[in-house]
């Protein structure tokens, strides 16, 4: 049985080696881009150049955005590293409405400072100056993302998720059978770290609210077990491993119960609580139809589940302690999966439109559905931690790939995986705590 | 033909191994299929068919030559009827043998989410489990497991490959 499951453990997530953008990321924008100006970085250090083209990576990230329109380098009248050097008029002239300019400072053998400001050309004043001290080449880019997630933040009013990370699986033919991997990378696609691969399926992972823990299911041995993960260290536990379906895990807000699907000997599938330290498990549902695909409410009241009980699968809620389940979506006949925004506003869910899967997005409060996804086969929507935009997984060819779009459905971008196989099942990490 | 060559061909050893008799009546022709004149007596060839034609099929001794697996409808989990004497002969098979189990593994096709189609796998899987415990088959002999749509055995996106795809296999543990 473990010769059976190839287990990356103890590999330490933040040290592993690093595989340059695994995901190859195409923007489809389709609102008025914003132009702005990034000025390349200055470099003040021992080498030639900085470790890391930090200019590049904000620029990458604003354009992949789809809310700007970074101007080229050729454009530029000045190249300022310092605010006291930024002329106005020039930028005016260029026709930017805001300037970035930073520069980085080696300050030790493996110490650098990252400094940027933000300017508002036509107001013609400082947005945001600001210093990253004691940033090292292993934090560089992320100290980047974090610049950029600054700027957006400033010019949007929405927290950036430029400094946020995903969860994946793959599945690629390897000999007779597949090999299933399960991966985190930072959200731009880079840092891809396959934190454990099996022979067996891989399924459902679900981020710890505070970014350190996947929850996700196991099949290794031929049986279904829910394993939650520590990234930093690859040390894992089985949490659940009863007879039959050990499915869906989601964390509760607070981090210390999972939502799961167990369907026992019997095999009816009902939604269930576990108490992550004790193990002890609360039946939330007893209905003989699927229940499954539990998710907290952000606030905690609630637990969203799809269920079959009317005939075809539509979302339901009950209370997070248990109670009469209510049903929450009416339109069409089939919708599944659901997951909502952090701020409680939205539900996330699977739809059938007219014959397509596809994601769709409820205001809970105008209880209109938006379908926002174009594909046949789209699947396994996630919210960013800024609930501005989504994930999920559509079909290209054989394969699946990662869309992510804004909730709006205006801004759709592909992210192609550069290792191959069929990636499935992303996931959007909280915001980092810094 | 062959086996006619070999029959004779083992005469001739024996016949040699016996030693050389003195009187001894030749063979007949042994591509005649009558002979000794017209008496009113006919006789007739007797064909093997296929009885020695085929191939064995699964690699499962305890299971020995039982189909494997069964197919259902698009949302469904119901046993069909052409089905049904196979899962019958299961039955039987475990009802005779109490020290084997049996691993019921439900399947879906790719089409809407992954974790509703671990729970419409693990109904098919317990359709047929409930069938088997019918005929007798003890519970402690079945054991189910639902793989959704993550263990597909044809992976394109047409309506024969998802009819493929719905099904229930019996497993054998060794």
């Amino acid at each position: 049985m473990l010769s059976k499951l190839r287990y990356i453990a103890l590999m330490g997530l933040f040290a592993a080696t690093v595989s340059q953008a695994d995901l190859v990321i195409d923007v489809q924008g389709v609102a008025q881009p914003t132009p702005v100006a990034i000025v390349p970085f200055g470099w003040e250090g021992t080498a030639p150049d900085m470790p890391l083209d930090v200019s590049t990576v904000i620029i990458d990230d604003l354009k992949r955005s789809g809310r700007f329109d970074p101007v080229s380098e050729d454009k530029m009248l000045q190249k300022p590293t310092d605010g006291a050097d930024v002329d106005f008029q020039d930028w005016s002239f260029v026709g930017v409405e805001a300037v970035v300019v930073g520069k980085v400072v080696q300050t030790g053998d493996d110490a650098y400072t990252l400094q940027f400001q933000l300017f508002d050309v036509f107001g013609r004043r400082q947005l945001v100056g600001f210093r990253m001290p004691s940033i090292t080449r292993a934090t560089m880019r992320g100290a980047a993302h974090r610049a950029a997630d600054m700027i957006y933040e400033k010019l949007t009013g929405i927290k950036g998720v430029f400094g946020t990370k995903v969860a994946y699986v793959t599945a690629k033919q390897q000999g007779d059978g597949r090999l299933y991997s399960l991966i985190v990378s930072d959200q731009d696609g880079f840092n891809e770290h396959t934190i454990m691969e099996s022979n067996d399926p891989i399924m459902s992972p679900a981020w710890s609210p505070d970014s350190r823990q996947l929850a996700y299911v196991s099949f290794e041995g031929s049986k279904a077990s829910i394993f939650v993960q520590t990234l930093r260290t690859g040390n894992r536990f089985s949490v659940s491993s009863k007879p039959g379906i050990n499915g869906a895990p989601s964390f509760s807000p607070d981090g210390r119960k999972l939502v799961i699907t167990l369907g026992g000997v019997d095999g009816n599938p009902d939604i269930h609580v576990l108490d992550i330290n004790s193990r002890r498990t609360t039946r939330l549902t007893t209905h003989r139809a699927i229940d499954t695909e539990g998710t907290w409410s952000p606030d905690g009241r609630y637990i969203y589940f799809t269920s079959d009980r009317s005939g075809g699968p539509q979302i339901y809620r009950v209370s997070a302690t248990g109670g009469t389940p209510e049903r929450v979506t009416f339109e069409g006949s089939y919708n599944a999966r659901p997951r909502l925004s952090p701020d409680g506003s939205r539900l996330a869910m699977v739809h059938n439109d007219r014959g397509n899967y596809r994601i769709a997005v409820m205001n809970l409060e105008r209880k209109d559905l938006l379908v926002l996804s174009t594909g046949r086969q789209d699947e396994s929507p996630s919210f960013a931690p800024n609930s501005d935009i989504l994930i999920y997984a559509t079909r290209q060819g054989r394969n699946g790939v990662l869309e992510t779009v804004s909730a709006d459905g205006l801004i759709r971008q592909k992210m192609a995986s550069r290792a191959g196989g069929d990636v499935r099942e992303p996931v959007w990490s909280p915001f980092p705590r810094f | 033909m062959m086996s006619y060559f070999k029959l004779f061909a083992l005469a001739a050893i024996s016949f040699l191994l016996a030693g050389c008799p003195q009187n001894t009546i030749p063979d007949p022709d042994p591509t005649d299929t009558t002979y000794g004149g017209d008496t009113g007596a006919s006789t007739d060839g007797m064909d093997d068919g296929d009885l020695y034609g085929g191939e064995s099929f699964g690699d499962d001794p305890s299971a020995g030559e039982l189909g494997m697996i069964i197919y259902f409808d698009f949302d469904s989990s119901e046993v069909r009827a052409q089905d049904q004497d196979l899962v019958a002969r299961h039955a039987m098979q475990l009802g005779n043998n109490p020290g084997i189990r049996v691993r019921l593994e439900g399947h879906a096709d790719e089409r809407g989410s992954r974790e509703y189609n671990i729970g419409l796998g693990e109904r098919r899987a317990q359709a047929v489990r409930q069938m088997l415990m019918i005929q007798g088959v003890s519970v402690d002999q079945i054991s189910t497991v639902s793989f959704g749509e993550e263990r597909p055995v044809s992976f394109g996106s047409s309506e024969d490959d998802y009819a493929q795809n719905r099904r229930v296999e019996f497993t054998y543990p060794n």
